[in-house]
């Protein structure tokens, strides 16, 4: 009878997880919502649990936030840890299954796929909105709704060994002279990948040509039907990426890392990267500057702006104290400061964005920010991404770029109808 | 006969008067004890149940309030059968089987009934939730605040168990209430027009109420109406989609487009335009004729198929041949050392195979990596920007990730032949590759066969190695979709439908269920196949 035991013991735990996996499996899979739709009187104190979906580097930043609102409003903020890569598409599915959170951090990208899917609820800014940075309302603006909370804005610069190169570039290939006069291994690195390249970090390049992915309506939002990329002006940034590519300039096997070892190794004076490699430079003792990205074109290189932004969800039975923790407390310029400081991001609110630029390097890559222009968060720019990369891979190894441009811009075209 | 033997037996223990019949009789007592189920087994049996159904209780109300019939309907019944398999006497072997079929249930064939479900319908972007949602979405998606206007400064107020919003004149100060579909009123106080004033808690505590008042600015509901997003102020808002629960169509009130729901799972104009989101419906076999026909589709994938099969059989031809010469090598009894050698091969095994394939995927680096700076002094082989070296590069990864394996297994049945099978080889005049050749090789395939069989259905679906080394890359030049050159079936299946604009759930199963369907056939042929190997014993 000892194997009977060992059975029944075995057999409950099989039985309690088995019945947790099926009412979770229900919760997920059935696709039926248990919404507020029935909110009666039985909301007690447990309700005003507000949970938040946050990577690991703004969970830091937000806690201290968090223990604040708990004591000044008494509503407890939960902060769910999850990787940064996942939120997207986990929120997509969990949220009609009810188990999603009442907000979540994620960039103003995701907006376009967010609204299609119906999982995220318009956040009413009310008079707040003119107290912040342009771009950043522009970002999170979608199809006339504000969607979200812009907390912070990020963009790449062009990053400078000031001991190497005392001066900042005046364009592109003065930038080349001035780096292949430094001696260094590298006159300029900037993280590419053999699969996609990098379209994100080649754009300002693109743009200084004129070009542009989606053509832009007059409030700055995106026009789905207007795709620009294949222009003339696009074909012209193509045809001088293939003569970069066969001058060697750019280099697909030199990855993000490699990149970033090279240039706090000393062994390139500038770098093309965003405000998160750099602490490691200052680190590696590397004479930071920031400059403007140098033009390849003529026109200002102008590169994407990702506005860090927090979604409210479409089912959160906690709206209105979603509301006021988003509106009437994060944007807030005590709060923005905060989150800045632990975060290290350049904070949305202008009045907080202005106090951040005491800091050069904030000040460096901010004065770019005010040229960029916003990521396009509609969903048809996620079937541009992987074609933009392939091709330009292609360009670099050197096919013929007229025509993989004009290409790439037909398939592209055939994707989203 | 005993039976008369027993009954003296008997009537000599009543009379207490045999101590060697006692004892016997305690002994058997005891044995009868152990042999039935004890009062302390009895006791942790119905505690164990006990805890299982009352878990089994909770979760069939959950079910229900949720209203998911089918499945707080399989729990109810499961819990009744298992109660009945441990609570009735005899069923054994039901009591040793049911743990693991529960086990069985949930996570394989719950799974596959539910993979196979959604291969059926269109879940997706833009249907990845049910009509109610997608509604409730369209509605508060449609509602933007009315430029320019003012905000008003609100409180909550309460009467009859009815909620009213308090609205402040941003401009006069003036108060005035209103509630769901009850005009603004101009009052002096809310105290004195009857209604209470609710406090902050107050209204967290009804949260789904208040946000969902809709307060018309008077009795034109063009002029928009107010609503409160977070209980201390209001915006004037305009709708511009409007619901008839009735005729099940969307209007658009700017335009006049009437949207209704044809069976498709989102709201369509008469002219084909759809609103997203929908939601998911059943499309039948759709998705399984998507992935047939579609140009898009099927063109790369004749080429992925074949890659595929190539793939994965050479991958365990390459793997097994080299874990079997190790093998032959180190089960030599001349050999010295063979236990530390041993030990240095398993380690490719001992790595997580993601983490392997992503180190190698820097090794292979044209410019920077170890393979082209140090092993080829200095060369630039671009392998993995070139179709034929990627797959080269990947077949390489594969085999120091798998030949472990085919050696560890092979060892194993090499150690399973018995010698003086050999000596009778040796002694009848065979050389060393005769032997191996016609003895050991046949009878090792016999073990080995199934074990290679199962090894190319994993290859088969090796998503981690191809995801992570080369991402399916080099792509195919001309082709319309992301697939590229070293895709296998189950890395394209995954491409097409979640990287990119549309992630498509329901194409995605039904490619899993074709590809099930395939390896399932090869290694169906394959089992029939072994069993003339095993008529060699």
């Amino acid at each position: 009878m000892k194997v009977m035991n060992k059975r029944a013991l075995g057999l409950s735990a099989f039985l309690v997880g088995g019945a947790v996996v099926l009412a979770g499996c229900a919760g997920g899979g059935g696709g039926e919502s248990s919404g507020g739709a029935d909110n009666g009187g039985d909301s007690g104190a447990a309700e005003n649990t507000l949970t938040v979906w946050v990577d690991a580097d703004r969970e830091r930043a937000l806690q201290d936030v968090a223990t604040a609102f708990e004591e000044e409003k008494g509503i407890a903020v939960d902060l769910v840890v999850k990787e940064y890569e996942d939120i997207q598409q986990d929120f997509i599915t969990q949220v009609p299954s009810g188990e999603g959170p009442d907000i979540t951090i994620g960039g103003h990208d995701w907006t376009g796929a967010f609204v299609q899917d119906g999982v995220v609820a318009p956040v009413e800014l009310g008079d707040k909105a003119a107290e912040f940075e342009e771009v950043a309302i522009a970002a999170v603006t979608y199809d006339g709704n504000t969607y979200g909370l812009p907390y912070a804005i990020e963009n790449i610069a062009l990053v400078r060994n000031a001991d190497l190169v005392p001066e900042a570039p005046t364009n592109f290939d003065d930038m080349i002279a001035k780096g292949t006069a430094a001696g260094t291994q590298y006159p300029f690195v900037v993280g590419l990948n053999p699969q996609n390249s990098d379209p994100y970090h080649l754009y300002p390049f693109q743009t200084s040509f004129g070009n542009s992915v989606f053509a832009q309506n007059a409030d700055g939002s995106y026009d789905a039907a207007n795709l620009t990329i294949g222009d003339e002006a696009g074909q012209q940034f193509a045809t001088w990426l293939g003569q970069q590519g066969a001058a060697g300039v750019f280099n697909l096997n030199l990855d993000g890392d490699l990149a970033k070892e090279a240039f706090n190794a000393g062994q390139a004076p500038f770098f093309l990267t965003g405000p998160w490699n750099i602490a490691d430079a200052v680190d590696a003792g590397v004479n930071v500057a920031v400059d403007p990205i140098p033009s390849a074109g003529g026109d200002i290189a102008r590169p994407f702006a990702g506005v860090q932004t927090f979604f409210l969800s479409s089912q959160s039975e906690n709206a209105l104290a979603a509301n006021e923790f988003l509106v009437n407390y994060i944007a807030t310029p005590e709060v923005q400061t905060a989150l800045f400081e632990a975060g290290g991001r350049a904070p949305a609110l202008t009045e907080s964005f202005e106090a951040a630029q005491a800091d050069p390097i904030v000040a460096g890559f901010a004065s770019v920010g005010a040229e960029a222009v916003p990521m396009p968060s509609i969903p048809q720019m996620g079937a541009v991404w992987d074609d933009w990369g392939t091709t330009e891979v292609a360009i670099i190894q050197g096919s013929d770029p007229v025509s993989s441009w004009t290409t790439m811009a037909e398939n592209i075209q055939g994707k989203i109808g | 006969m005993t039976i008369p033997t027993l009954d003296t037996h008997d009537r000599a223990s009543d009379r207490r008067t045999d101590p060697a019949t006692e004892k016997r009789r305690r002994r058997a007592a005891a044995f009868a004890d152990a042999a039935s189920a004890g009062w302390k087994v009895w006791l942790f049996k119905i505690v164990a149940l006990g805890i299982v159904d009352a878990m089994a209780i909770y979760a069939i109300l959950v079910l229900v309030v949720q209203e998911q019939w089918v499945i707080a309907v399989a729990i109810a019944v499961g819990v009744v059968v298992l109660n009945a398999i441990y609570l009735i006497p005899g069923l054994l072997p039901a009591k040793y089987l049911a743990p693991g079929l529960v086990f069985l249930f949930i996570f394989q064939i719950f799974v596959v009934l539910y993979t196979v479900y959604i291969a059926f319908t269109n879940y997706g972007s833009g249907h990845n939730s049910d009509k109610e949602d997608a509604i409730t979405s369209l509605l508060q998606q449609s509602q933007t605040r009315v430029e320019d206007s003012a905000t008003y400064p609100v409180q909550i107020a309460t009467r009859d168990g009815e909620f009213f919003l308090v609205v402040e004149d941003p401009e006069t100060g003036d108060l005035s209430v209103g509630g769901n579909e009850m005009p603004l009123e101009s009052i002096s106080s809310p105290e004195a027009a009857g209604y209470d004033v609710l406090d902050f808690s107050q209204i967290l505590a009804n949260q789904a109420e208040i946000g969902a008042l809709t307060v018309p600015l008077d009795d034109d509901l063009n002029d928009g109406y107010l609503r409160t997003t977070d209980g201390s102020n209001a915006y004037l808002f305009q709708s511009s989609l409007e619901w008839d629960p009735v005729a099940d169509t969307m209007t658009n009130t700017e335009t006049g487009v009437v949207y209704r729901d044809i069976g498709t799972g989102a709201f369509t104009a008469d002219d084909g335009t759809e609103i997203l989101p929908g939601w998911q419906v059943w499309v039948g076999g759709e998705n399984f004729v998507r992935a047939v026909t579609e140009e898009s589709i099927r063109g790369p994938f004749i080429a992925v198929l074949v890659w595929t099969f190539v793939f994965a059989f050479l991958s365990v031809a390459t793997t097994f041949v080299l874990g079997l010469f190790l093998a032959v090598v180190f089960n030599d009894p001349k050999m010295k050392s063979r236990k530390y050698y041993r030990v240095i091969l398993i380690l490719p095994y001992a790595f997580p195979a993601f983490l392997s394939a992503l180190i190698w995927a820097g090794m292979f680096n044209q410019d920077f990596g170890f393979i082209n700076q140090v092993l080829l002094g200095g060369a630039s082989i671009p392998w993995l920007l070139d179709p034929i070296l990627a797959k080269v590069a990947i077949l390489i990864v594969n085999l120091w990730l798998g030949f472990p394996y085919m050696f560890l297994v092979c060892t194993g049945a090499l150690q399973s032949i018995p010698d003086d099978i050999q000596e009778a080889g040796r002694v009848d005049g065979a050389g060393v590759w005769q032997v191996f050749r016609h003895i050991k090789f046949p009878l090792l395939l016999v073990s080995v066969a199934p074990l290679l069989i199962s090894s190319f259905a994993f290859n088969f679906n090796n998503f981690n190695i191809v995801y992570m080394l080369t991402n399916g890359g080099p792509r195919f030049a001309d082709a319309s979709i992301n697939v590229g050159a070293t895709d296998i079936l189950i890395s394209m299946v995954y491409k097409v439908a979640f990287v990119g604009a549309n992630r498509d759930y329901g194409l995605a199963s039904a490619f899993s269920i074709i590809i099930f369907i395939l390896v399932a056939v090869i290694s169906y042929v394959s089992f029939r196949q072994t069993k003339v190997l095993e008529e060699l014993n």
